[in-house]
Formats: C-alpha cells, structure tokens, sequence
C-alpha cells in the first residue's frame, strides 16, 4: 500500500553504489597513509641511529669514561649514569610539584587563581629551554658559585612542571563528578577523595603525562650547557659539575674527529634505548596494578 | 538501627534561583519513604540537603532545619561526620572503576582509616550479602574490577559499599532507574529487607514502585511538597487535587 501520509516525504536510503564503495577505500587508504608519514621519519631515525651508532657501542663505551683527545677508545658510562642523577633529581621536584598543580587546577582552580596559574604554564610551555637553563643557572649556579647535577635537574624541573600540571588537570576533570560524589557520601573527606579516588581513577592519564614530560626534557641540551656544564670524570657528588649524554653527544658532534663522531652517534642510540625502555618499564608496571574490567 | 528525620522550613538554591520551597517532613525511623513528582521538582535536590551532599555544588546553599537521629546536620557536625551516617545510592551506579569489587565495598572504612584486616573481611562479606550480590561476586573480589560488573550488580554493589559503613540512613535517588525489571525487583526486595536495620528515604518516578515499597510517600511539584501521607492514602485518597492528577497520570 502507498503511503498516505502526506506530511512526511518517505525517506529513500541510497543503495550502496561503486562511488560511496571507492569513498570508503580512499578514506581508509588515506588514514593509513597518514599513519605511515607519522611513524616514517621515526623508524629513519631510529634505524639510522642503529646503523651509525651500533657499531661502536662495546663493553668499554659502557663502562668507561672518556679519553683525552687524540687517545682513542674510551666511553661514556659517566655521562649514561650523570643523565640518569639529573634525570632523577628532575622528575623527583617536578612530578610532585606538576600533578600538585594539577590537582588545584582540577579541582581547587575554577577560578582567577586558577586561570593565573593555566596562564602561566601555558607561557612555560612556550619558552625556549636555553632560557630556562639560564633561570636555573641564576637559581641555583649563581648560588652555588659552581655547575651541579642539582642545578641541571632543577632546569628539566622547571620544563617538566607545566606540561604535567596541564594533563593532570585535563585527566581529573575526565573522572565523573558522580565518583567524587560516591566517595563524599561515604563521609570520605575532600583531601582524600582526590587523593584516593579522583587522582587514583585517572593513573593511567596522568602517568601519560609525566612519560611525556619526562621523555621531552630526557634529550635536553641547552638548559643543561651552563647548569650541569658536563665533565669527563665520574663525578658521584649532586653538587658537583656532572656529565650528561645530551651535553657529550654535543660536544662530540661537534669536534673533529671521526672517533668521536662515532661515540656520539652511539651516544644518541643508547640515549633514546633508555627513554624508550624508562617509558616502557613504567607502562608495564602500571598494566600489571590493573584489574580485569577496569 | 534506623533514626528518624525531621525537615523543618527547609529552602534550597542553586545561586539565585530557589529550588525548594519551605519543606516540612518527619520521616519514620525503619521505614521506607517514597518522593515522587515529575522531572525538575526537587526531589533529588531534597534527598541531596539531607546528607549534604547540595553543598558541594559551587553557588548552592540551604537555610532550614534538618535533623537525623540526635544529630543537627547544619548545626555543628562536620558534613563528613554526617555523610558517614547518612550513606547515599545514586540514580547512575558509580563504583570505583580502578578498585577490584572488594575494595569498592571496603572503601569507606579504608579511606577513613580503619585497617582491621580481619573485620574487614567479614563487614565486606556481611554488606554484599545484604545486597544480594555476595553468590555472584564471591569467586572474583580481588580479581576483577568494580566497572567490569552489570548495570543491576554496579548498583547493588554501591549498596553494598554505602551499607559497610553501617549507616542509620539509607538515601536513594532514583537507584532503579538505569535497570531493567529483573534487576529493579531485586533491588525492591532488598529494600523491604534493609527496612528493618535503616530508614530509607527513596526517590522515584516509578509510582508503582513507590507504592511497592514505601510505607509513607510525598509528592513534590515545582519544589513544593504538595502531599505527605501515607503511600496508600497518597495513591487512593490524596487530599490534594494536584496530587491525585499526578498519580492518576493526567499530567506529568
């Protein structure tokens, strides 16, 4: 039987022709393309680093501190140790301090407090890091009277807070307010639900954050020139000049010679083996405190 | 045991706008008390001043008095201290998606300190019996994560976590509504149960139910108690004549 009822034209859903068939295809060629060019110039740089840089990592790159010019061999186990102490030191101020931040913008900012200190970070973000370096050379050098490993930390510090303090912001205001309000009718006080609950709820995101903060500032050189300086010895002490990878790989690059030229193309590969398997090694913790469903 | 409440003069407002109007109420200790009213008329915002839950929304007050047991709620005691006796189940149940369902249910005792292994154990056994979800979850407390369970166990899990911090007050807002009717009815039944060791206070906008379970019911419209009485009063004889619109469903 026809359809009588005027006052709404039939609705005609169009078969699926060879044109909406190719739109398909193309759209889903195009998005795999496009993953293509993202993880292209990755790999380059990942397997030209193993190519240039495998071949002169040994037992003595590992263990050994460097040689005077002209004295071939020698390695940089003091700079792969001093990267992790400024690293340490960098992630110990600046986790605590960005996810703080974070938690007062979530859930103390919704205000021109808060908007102040969005504002602030945002600016942070933006800031070249040699200037940030110089900061911290004021901070803490100029203090000092001398380089340290305590000054370099304080400059990836002082990176690593804002973007932190952003994402964590972004992650607690993803957990529902209906959690936060399940917790509260338990009588559990503010402090502790977003400790316990809010920030707990949000881990994952949160960690996200501070893997990306931590590999961003992990290849840092310029804040590390004139805090942490470098120095061809070992050096145990946190206020003391301290050798890093970024700053040797530098400096090699830029010398003369073909010998150094090599430990700094291996430099670079032991440099990004690290951060990836750092970053790894904590997804994998984390994966392992989840349960089934959550 | 259940205490019973007393509303007295209670006003609500979300900034400038009211929301309830001069509400007077005496709920009965160990009873269940039915709100029902169409969307918007301040039944949630209600149940919400009892335990003070409104407060937390930015801009909200309450003047009026409200009292439950001995307690004065904004006179004195600290919203937290209330909150312990007065535990709330929401219209969406909300576990704790990160916690296993053990920890769901021993949050509120854990995360006020209380660290008795062993009492822990038998208070978070003894809770999920009482919302009949203990048989379905018992293989898998520590395994599996509160989120990972059905719509109608996430919420007789929440009742369960609200019972273990062995409240005088059970509030429920609207906890059937996101169920299907074999879920609702387990919920009832729980209700008739818990009836003897707490005072519920039930908001819905099932009719049916309310007068299922409750023994005394209230109507509320445009934030006004209209009608307060007992359920079968308010469903056969209601005195006013909004009310008797309402529930003979010619408005609303």
């Amino acid at each position: 039987m026809p359809d009588t009822n005027s006052n709404s034209a039939a609705i005609v859903i169009p078969a699926i022709t060879w044109r909406r068939r190719a739109m398909d295809r193309l759209m889903t060629g195009l998005s795999i393309l496009t993953v293509v060019i993202v993880l292209a110039p990755l790999f380059a740089i990942f397997a030209y680093l193993v190519y240039k840089g495998v071949g002169s990592i040994n037992l003595a790159f590992l263990t050994q501190t460097p040689r005077p010019v002209g004295e071939p061999g020698g390695g940089m186990a003091n700079a792969i140790v001093g990267s992790g102490v400024i690293l340490a030191i960098a992630s110990l101020l600046g986790v605590p301090l960005g996810i703080g931040a974070g938690i007062f913008l979530s859930e103390y900012g919704r205000n021109r407090y808060g908007d102040a200190v969005r504002f602030v970070s945002d600016v942070m973000n933006g800031v070249p890091s040699i200037v940030i370096g110089i900061v911290a050379y004021g901070l803490v050098v100029m203090r000092q009277k001398h380089f340290s490993a305590l000054a370099g930390g304080v400059a990836l510090a002082i990176m690593m807070i804002p973007t932190i303090a952003r994402t964590t912001e972004q992650m607690l205001l993803l957990v529902p307010q209906a959690i936060r309000e399940a917790a509260f009718g338990l009588g559990v006080s503010r402090w502790r639900t977003t400790l316990s609950i809010t920030l707990r709820t949000a881990t994952s995101g949160v960690i996200t954050g501070v893997m990306l903060a931590f590999a961003r500032v992990a290849g840092e050189t310029a804040p590390l020139l004139f805090t942490a300086f470098g120095n061809q010895f070992w050096n145990w002490r946190l206020d003391q000049p301290t050798a890093a990878l970024s700053l040797q790989i530098y400096t090699y690059a830029l010398s003369p010679f073909d010998d150094w030229h090599r430990q700094a193309w291996a430099g670079s590969l032991v440099l990004i083996v690290l951060i990836v398997s750092a970053v790894a090694a904590v997804r994998i913790v984390v994966r392992r405190g989840t349960l089934a469903g959550a | 045991m259940g205490v019973g409440i007393t509303v007295e003069h209670l006003n609500a407002f979300y900034g400038k706008t009211q929301a309830l109007f001069d509400i007077n109420i005496t709920v009965q200790a160990n009873h269940a008390t039915a709100l029902i009213g169409p969307s918007g008329c301040g039944k949630s915002t209600f149940i919400r001043c009892l335990n003070r839950m409104h407060e937390t929304i930015p801009e909200a007050r309450v003047d009026g008095m409200v009292r439950i047991g001995e307690f004065s709620v904004y006179n004195g005691t600290s919203a937290t201290q209330l909150r312990r006796r007065v535990g709330m189940v929401f219209q969406k149940a909300n576990p704790f998606p990160t916690m296993s369902i053990y920890d769901n249910v021993a949050a509120g005792l854990k995360l006020n300190g209380f660290r008795n292994r062993k009492q822990l154990d038998e208070i978070v056994q003894k809770s999920l019996h009482s919302s009949a979800l203990w048989d379905e979850v018992k293989d898998s407390l520590h395994k599996k994560s509160g989120a990972s369970l059905s719509g109608g166990q996430q919420q007789r899990l929440c009742i369960a976590r609200a019972l273990a911090v062995q409240p005088e007050v059970l509030l429920m807002d609207e906890p059937c509504s996101a169920l299907d009717p074999i879920s609702t009815g387990k919920i009832e039944e729980l209700i008739f149960q818990l009836k003897e060791q707490y005072t519920i206070v039930i908001v819905t906008h099932n009719m049916q139910q309310a007068a299922r379970v409750a023994e005394f019911t209230g109507f509320f419209l445009l934030g006004k108690m209209i009608e307060f009485d007992k359920t079968e009063k308010v469903f056969t004889n209601p005195s006013d004549k909004r009310t008797e619109d309402y529930v003979t469903g010619r408005f609303g």
